[in-house]
């Protein structure tokens, strides 16, 4: 599928976003918004403790207590068989825990009542009776001989190992690293966060017992594959089911899994009739579902003295909670991971994972990344970083020497990743320039001469999103194209319906705007439908920046498909044969007489009224996309910091970006998602961690112990682009939901190492938190 | 416990419970469903509401605080059917994603600016502050307040 070479008339505009209309009344739809007559309200009980036998659960004071219709426990589940659910890695979660509880917040019972208060209030008045069991809390503990079996519910799992899997050429890169002048290592921890999105999880189920259809309101990244699992959780055959997801407050990952406050409402409201509520509070958002991170990495740079990059080799050891809960590629046990590469011209690379239960929430969820390539960026642009002090070569020149070349794409890496297409040396360059990158290291030196730290971190980052090609990804055995069905009605409006789902992301514009260049309608009449799985073609959601690269490509597709179809109708209607017609991107005309034409409007009218002969009636179509490669962004991040010497603080001076995905739709949409991109990366560099004591206690639980930034803490930013299309998506574009996010975390700590990279400093551990440093300016003497 | 309260410009006398929370009240009470709960605990802003002009988090404050009080939620920011300059100021700036912190953030944009009608960048950032937005980094939100401190001086 080649781009098009024409003047793109609605590609690169920054239309304002459709949906602002209504957010900014107040009047968006959430799932708290849906209010069904006679609906009940759901509250989860959860387990206080990360590890214990349940000896006994008494409902009865609970049960008594007036407004309360029924409490749920995993028994009453387990006679339904519904106690234990698929995760979306093949692996099993409970639904409410029957035998044991195996992480802190685990759901226990669920009260259904008249009113959220009553409900709440029910809460306390069920006893359990917990025997404590010893704690895991660190996948190096769980993989230790002798360690708590934590997983004794799954028959054939005799240790907490969730998988082992190897990437790239093991005997390979043995040589390289005998060849090697020098070998350069960094041990790392990438912690857990929480994506946090502002809204928290819930849904409203309904299910109607005359018919059986159960219409559920939830917060998804993914209805139609959720509804795809529920059919598979709960029996109930699939034309019943329909998922509507409703405007969405953020999702960065969080709102991918199948939660059990979603089977067990269903489950209430298929037993009772009525419709059930369940909005989630936010400590158990906080406690309980999808985080991310908790990466264990040691990365190794083989190197010869000039500094030519000679091969890598990387461990990794997560920490996946009690269940593997993933939205993972199913061959891909790591997920992308071997991305670990970079943008660096590798011959030899050799990447082994592993992956541990712990008694932790379960999922190992990306936030705002595809498939733990934030990971693998920080660990190359960390390492990358070090290597080049080691060697005595500046970061920036270490970069350039050993990138992937433009003339070097496509790419194939050392871990069998094909990158499309890049030019990260332009993007370098740009960056350094914008900096004044020279001066700023002359500044640099200047001030230690006066004894001020100024760091300057930078990171060119490569990404894989877009996933993908079916014959190496599916979710569940479903394969991970995408869809669009594109209706234009006979006034020349149009309805386009896509399988994924925005959570904030502007599709309702976006989507406009490329079925807008294709087929010549104005964007404001096309309205744009995501999330109602009976209204959707089926498609496997949003996450992992894949949207603009499977259902974008989709949605220009199908445009395309009906503009042929316009331009036979065209035809017919002007009395000219099909190869005198020219496009000129909103009307047909005759070659040669400019005055015979045909607006889109006025086929789309035709295709209703006016057909050629033979011609099946109206102007519509669907199309599903199966991408033939991945899309490969990048681009190169940099960090200006102050340190104060007196107490540790550091600050961003400066925050540049320069980002390539490619061909961008709606550039105001596309900063926009990198300056929110950019705000987690520094959040995650500078404060995000969720932590748990050694009991498994979450401490984090909230927002006064889990910290985000706010408007105070976070740094301005400056944005620059290259544009490198990509080969392969009928509109060159790439996806950008998730570059800042992947790219910055490492330009954000090289910046602050970088302040002290000549006293030694050659790590910190995220966050990087004022005592860290604190700590390290004293052990090199620049305290103050 | 019967209460008075007005809202966006109606007054409401009602038999609410002691300890029902003012945002409830807005929501299901009222189906006033603007204002938003992101955490529970006064610490994202979600549900900020404006209290006499003041803004305050209505998820930890009770209804019946609010007796006799004047109270402005989102759906009272348009006025004779136009969107109010702030409500414009985040269409322009790009100063939304999601949405669901919007509200609050307009809301305490309202109370500065009606306090310091020209603003600089970090006596707005301070004036957010108790406010989260996951998704736009707050640098479009800076500009979509000094875009409608603008509009504002012009009127």
């Amino acid at each position: 599928m080649a781009v098009e070479q024409r003047e793109h008339r609605w590609l690169g505009k920054s239309v304002k976003r459709k949906e602002d209309e209504r957010f900014v009344r107040g009047k968006g739809n959430y799932v708290d918004d849906v209010k069904l007559p006679g609906m009940l309200h759901m509250a989860i009980l959860r387990s206080p403790f990360a590890h214990a036998r349940i000896k006994s659960i008494d409902t009865s004071r609970a049960s008594e207590l007036p407004g309360v219709v029924v409490v749920v426990t995993g028994e009453i589940l387990a006679e339904h068989n519904l106690a234990w659910m698929p995760t979306l890695s093949g692996d099993t979660q409970a639904v409410l825990a029957t035998d044991k509880v195996r992480m802190q917040g685990q759901e226990v019972a669920c009260v259904i009542a008249e009113t959220p208060y009553i409900a709440h209030d029910a809460l306390e008045l069920i006893d359990v009776d917990y025997e404590p069991l010893p704690v895991v809390v660190t996948p190096q503990q769980a993989l230790e001989e002798g360690a708590p079996l934590i997983r004794d519910d799954k028959e054939g799992q005799e240790d907490n190992r969730i998988y082992h899997w190897e990437a790239g050429d093991a005997e390979a890169t043995e040589r390289a690293f005998a060849e090697a002048d020098k070998v350069v290592s960094l041990e790392t921890f990438y912690p857990r966060s929480h994506p946090s999105p502002l809204e928290c999880c819930g849904c409203v189920a309904d299910v109607n017992p005359a018919t059986g259809q159960a219409t559920i309101y939830m917060t998804s990244q993914a209805p139609h594959a959720h509804r795809t699992v529920f059919a598979l959780v709960a029996g109930l055959p699939e034309q019943n089911i329909r998922i509507i997801s409703p405007d969405i407050g953020g999702g960065f990952g969080n709102k991918v899994p199948v939660y059990p406050g979603y089977v067990v409402a269903t489950a209430a409201s298929l037993l009772l009739g009525r419709p059930v509520k369940w909005i989630e509070d936010r400590t158990g958002n906080l406690i309980s579902t999808g985080f991310a991170r908790d990466y264990y990495m040691t990365g190794e740079l083989a190197l010869r003295d000039d500094g030519t990059m000679l091969g890598l080799r990387v461990q990794m050891l997560s920490d996946q909670g009690y269940a593997y809960a993933d939205a993972q590629p199913s061959k891909l046990r790591a997920g992308l991971f071997h991305i670990v590469t970079g943008s660096y011209d590798l011959p030899a690379a050799h990447v082994v994972t592993d992956g541990a239960y712990t008694n932790k929430a379960p999922g190992g969820v990306a936030y705002r990344c595809s498939f733990r390539v934030t990971e693998a960026s920080f660990l190359i642009e960390r390492l990358v970083q070090k290597a080049a002090y080691e060697l005595g070569i500046d970061p920036a020149d270490f970069r350039r020497q050993n990138f992937i070349k433009a003339d070097q794409f496509p790419y194939e890496s050392a871990t069998g990743f094909v990158y499309d297409s890049g030019d990260y040396e332009k993007a370098l360059d740009l960056a350094l320039e914008q900096l004044d990158y020279k001066g700023l290291r002359e500044e640099q030196a200047k001030a230690r001469e006066e004894g001020r730290l100024l760091g300057i971190g930078i990171a060119s980052f490569t990404e894989v999103v877009g996933a993908g090609p079916s014959k190496d990804y599916d979710i569940l055995g479903i394969k991970m194209f995408d869809s669009a069905e594109l209706r234009v009605h006979p006034t020349g409006k149009a309805i386009l319906k896509l399988g994924v789902k925005s959570q904030g992301q502007g599709h309702e514009t976006t989507f406009a705007q490329i079925v807008a260049n294709e087929l010549g309608l104005p964007p404001q009449d096309i309205l744009v439908v995501e999330g109602d799985t009976d209204n959707t073609p089926y498609g496997l959601g949003t996450y992992a920046s894949r949207s603009t690269p499977t259902a974008g490509a989709a949605a220009a597709v199908i445009a395309r498909t009906l503009r042929d179809k316009a331009k036979k109708i065209a035809a017919h209607l002007l009395e000219a044969s099909e190869d005198d017609l020219d496009w000129d991107g909103e009307k047909f005309s005759v070659k040669g007489a400019p005055d015979k034409a045909k607006t889109i409007q006025e086929v789309a009218f035709a295709a209703y009224t006016d057909l050629p002969e033979g011609m099946d009636a109206g102007l519509e179509g669907v199309k599903y996309y199966d991408p033939p490669n991945m899309t490969f962004p990048f681009g190169t991040y940099a960090v200006v910091v102050e340190i104060d010497r007196g107490t540790g603080q550091w600050k961003p001076l400066r925050v540049l970006a320069v980002d390539d995905c490619g061909v961008r739709i709606n550039p105001m949409i596309v900063e926009g998602q990198i300056m929110g991109g950019l705000t987690e990366g520094f959040a995650t560099a500078a404060m995000e961690q969720i932590t748990f004591d050694e009991q498994g206690n979450c401490i984090g639980a909230n927002f006064t112990d889990y910290l985000l930034p706010t408007a105070w803490e976070t740094p301005s930013f400056e944005l620059h682009e290259t544009v490198t299309p990509s080969p392969h998506h009928p509109i060159g574009a790439k996806g950008v939901g998730e570059s800042a996010t992947v790219g910055s975390p490492a330009a954000f700590v090289n910046a602050v190492v970088d302040a002290l990279a000549h006293a030694g400093v050659r790590n910190f551990e995220m966050p990087v938190t004022s005592d860290k440093v604190w700590q390290a300016l004293h052990e090199v003497g620049l305290a103050e | 416990m019967n209460v008075e309260i007005t809202v966006n410009g109606t007054g409401h006398a009602v038999d609410v419970e002691p300890r029902l929370l003012l945002v409830h009240f807005l929501r299901e009470n009222l189906a006033l469903t603007g204002t938003h709960v992101g955490c529970d605990t006064t610490g994202c802003g979600a549900c900020t509401v404006l209290l006499d002009g003041t803004p305050i988090k209505s998820c930890t404050f009770f209804a019946v605080q609010a007796n006799g009080r004047s109270i402005t939620t989102v759906e009272g920011l348009m006025q004779n059917g136009a969107l109010h300059p702030i409500q414009e100021g985040f269409k322009e700036e790009h100063g939304l994603q999601c949405g669901f912190c919007t509200p609050g953030m307009m809301l305490v944009s309202k109370a500065l600016l009606e306090e310091n009608p020209d603003p600089s960048e970090e006596e707005i950032r301070w004036a957010i502050s108790g406010n989260i937005c996951r998704c736009t980094g707050y640098q479009n939100i800076v500009k979509s307040v000094q875009w409608a401190a603008k509009k504002l001086q012009e009127a």
